[in-house]
């Protein structure tokens, strides 16, 4: 039986007086595909922020990897929502990758010697950096600059800087918006084959391309409707309005097949 | 012009212009990556205030601009930080009210309070020795500071809440890019006045962008336009008898023009 990655028990989350989330509960297993899909402002990137804690609930429990969420970022591979990208940033893809670097590579690069050279990166994390980048089929362009690449590159760029410290799940904001649908289906492709080695949470707003390859959809609307297409069962999640959400899921769903 | 460099107030502004293009043109690097363009306006707008305050009470203008400026900058940052949706309303406000406390102040201030235009537009071939020892110890501090942390730096300006997942102080980094950017103003005005100086920090850097691919060497490059700028500006307000703070900032526009006119021809060839 594999292991709980993600564990969300009756999470309630408000901006001051307007709720944001309302009774979530639900987990994700080890090697699972989940997409998160639901309208704009249903709580979809507060879910995400809570998971990295960069939130706090107000009342439920999230737990990542069975640890509290700052606690797990070290296992944690995160791509962000890009909306206001700076393509003139002076920044090479091998820059980019190197932020995601580990801890412990993090913590040789600020040793003394490093310290004076800071602007040279080791063979230890070039070499680390590369591999990563093959893993996306970007290492051709490990010296390009960032905003000279399009969408779809810097899209697989982000992805490599978040598998650099090869982490056990990766959450991913958005990470087609902008995106034309052939670079999204590319982008969804290698996270399918991404997801034979960690656990795959992403969040969309795409019903149509992430039914094809999650096994697990996450409708939230303030609340939550989890629907397994492992094993085609459909429950509600919500105690205090499920029934909406499971007519607002079916719909969708409905529309999909037709 | 040779026999003028015999002259000590002319070696003190050629070493100024030098000390202060190159913390300008490196500082002006991290304010336009980081958008802090009009935060920086703010802060070198209201160091008036320290202005008015050395008038009013005769302490030291050094001092007194470097603080106000300072405290401006922890200001902005928290605000900038806690409040961001109305950042823009509060820089105005800080902006205004500095320049208002310093302009009240002043009047507030009996006797001859020297020529205070110098200080809107600076006034190079007044620079001091202590100045010049101030400018020394600004530029140290901000080439230690961008080197040892340059990894840091890299990471908050392009994604600090990526770089605040990955354990980096972002709020304090964002932070001190501010306040060394407030001391930049603070010995800039002596070379182009608190008016001038943001096209200082961002003529040369919006060239240097352009033409680089790494942070690093766009605050080399930055550097390097704001030093030939400076220098070209300083031999033609000498030649012409020009306001020497205008001058560099005419020329620096000028630089920039050509270099939009080779860019444009380069991209029709």
């Amino acid at each position: 039986m594999s292991s709980k990655v993600i564990e969300i028990n009756n999470v309630n989350f408000s901006y001051g007086k307007q709720k944001a989330l309302l009774n979530i509960t639900f987990d994700v297993k080890e090697h699972q595909f989940t997409a998160v899909i639901g309208p704009n402002g249903g709580g979809k990137s507060t879910l995400v922020k809570l998971m990295l804690g960069l939130l706090e609930p107000n009342s439920g429990s999230v737990k990542i990897l069975n640890m509290q969420p700052k606690n797990a970022r070290e296992f944690v591979g995160y791509v962000p929502q890009y909306i206001d990208v700076n393509l003139d940033f002076p920044i090479t893809v091998l820059d980019v990758v190197m932020m995601g670097n580990k801890k412990e590579h993090l913590k040789e690069s600020i040793s003394i010697f490093k310290r004076l050279f800071p602007i040279k990166y080791s063979d230890i994390e070039i070499k680390c950096a590369y591999s990563t980048l093959q893993k996306v089929g970007m290492q051709d362009y490990i010296d390009r600059k960032i905003g000279d690449l399009s969408g779809g590159q810097r899209q697989r760029v982000m992805i490599a800087r978040a598998l650099c410290s090869h982490p056990k799940l990766l959450i991913l904001d958005e990470p087609t918006s902008n995106i034309d649908p052939q670079g999204q289906k590319e982008i969804f492709e290698l996270l399918k084959e991404l997801n034979r080695d960690l656990t795959i949470f992403v969040v969309s707003h795409d019903l149509a391309v992430v039914s094809e390859y999650a096994q697990k959809i996450i409708y939230i609307n303030r609340e939550a409707f989890v629907h397994d297409l492992g094993n085609d069962t459909l429950g509600a999640t919500s105690k205090s309005n499920g029934h909406f959400c499971q007519v607002e899921m079916m719909q969708m769903l409905k529309g999909l097949k037709r | 012009m040779i026999e003028a460099l015999s002259y000590d107030f002319v070696q003190n502004a050629l070493i100024a212009g030098v000390l202060v293009s190159i913390s300008i043109g490196i500082i002006g690097a991290l304010v336009v990556v980081n958008r802090m363009v009009f935060l920086a306006g703010g802060i070198a707008h209201s160091s008036y205030g320290g202005i008015g305050l050395a008038i009013y009470f005769g302490i030291p203008m050094a001092l007194s601009t470097s603080l106000f400026a300072v405290a401006s900058a922890l200001l902005i940052s928290w605000l900038s930080i806690y409040h961001k949706n109305r950042i823009d309303s509060f820089i105005g406000l800080i902006w205004a009210v500095g320049m208002a406390i310093g302009i009240v102040l002043v009047d507030l201030s009996p006797g001859y309070h020297g020529d205070l235009m110098s200080y809107l537009f600076g006034s190079i071939m007044a620079v001091s020795h202590s100045d010049i020892w101030i400018m020394t110890i600004l530029l140290i501090t901000i080439l230690l500071f961008v080197h040892i942390f340059y990894r840091e730096i890299l990471a908050i300006s392009y994604d600090s809440e990526y770089a605040s997942l990955r354990g980096i102080k972002s709020h304090l980094f964002y932070t001190l890019i501010l306040v060394l950017s407030a001391l930049s103003v603070v010995v800039a005005i002596k070379v182009v006045g608190l008016i001038l100086v943001i096209a200082m920090m961002t003529i040369p850097t919006f060239i240097a962008e352009k033409l680089s691919k790494s942070l690093y060497m766009m605050m080399i490059l930055s550097a390097l336009f704001a030093f030939v700028f400076t220098m070209l500006g300083l031999i033609l307000s000498y030649i012409f008898d020009l306001t020497s703070g205008a001058t560099i900032i005419l020329t620096s526009a000028f630089g920039m023009g050509v270099y939009g006119v080779i860019s444009y021809i380069k991209s029709r060839i």
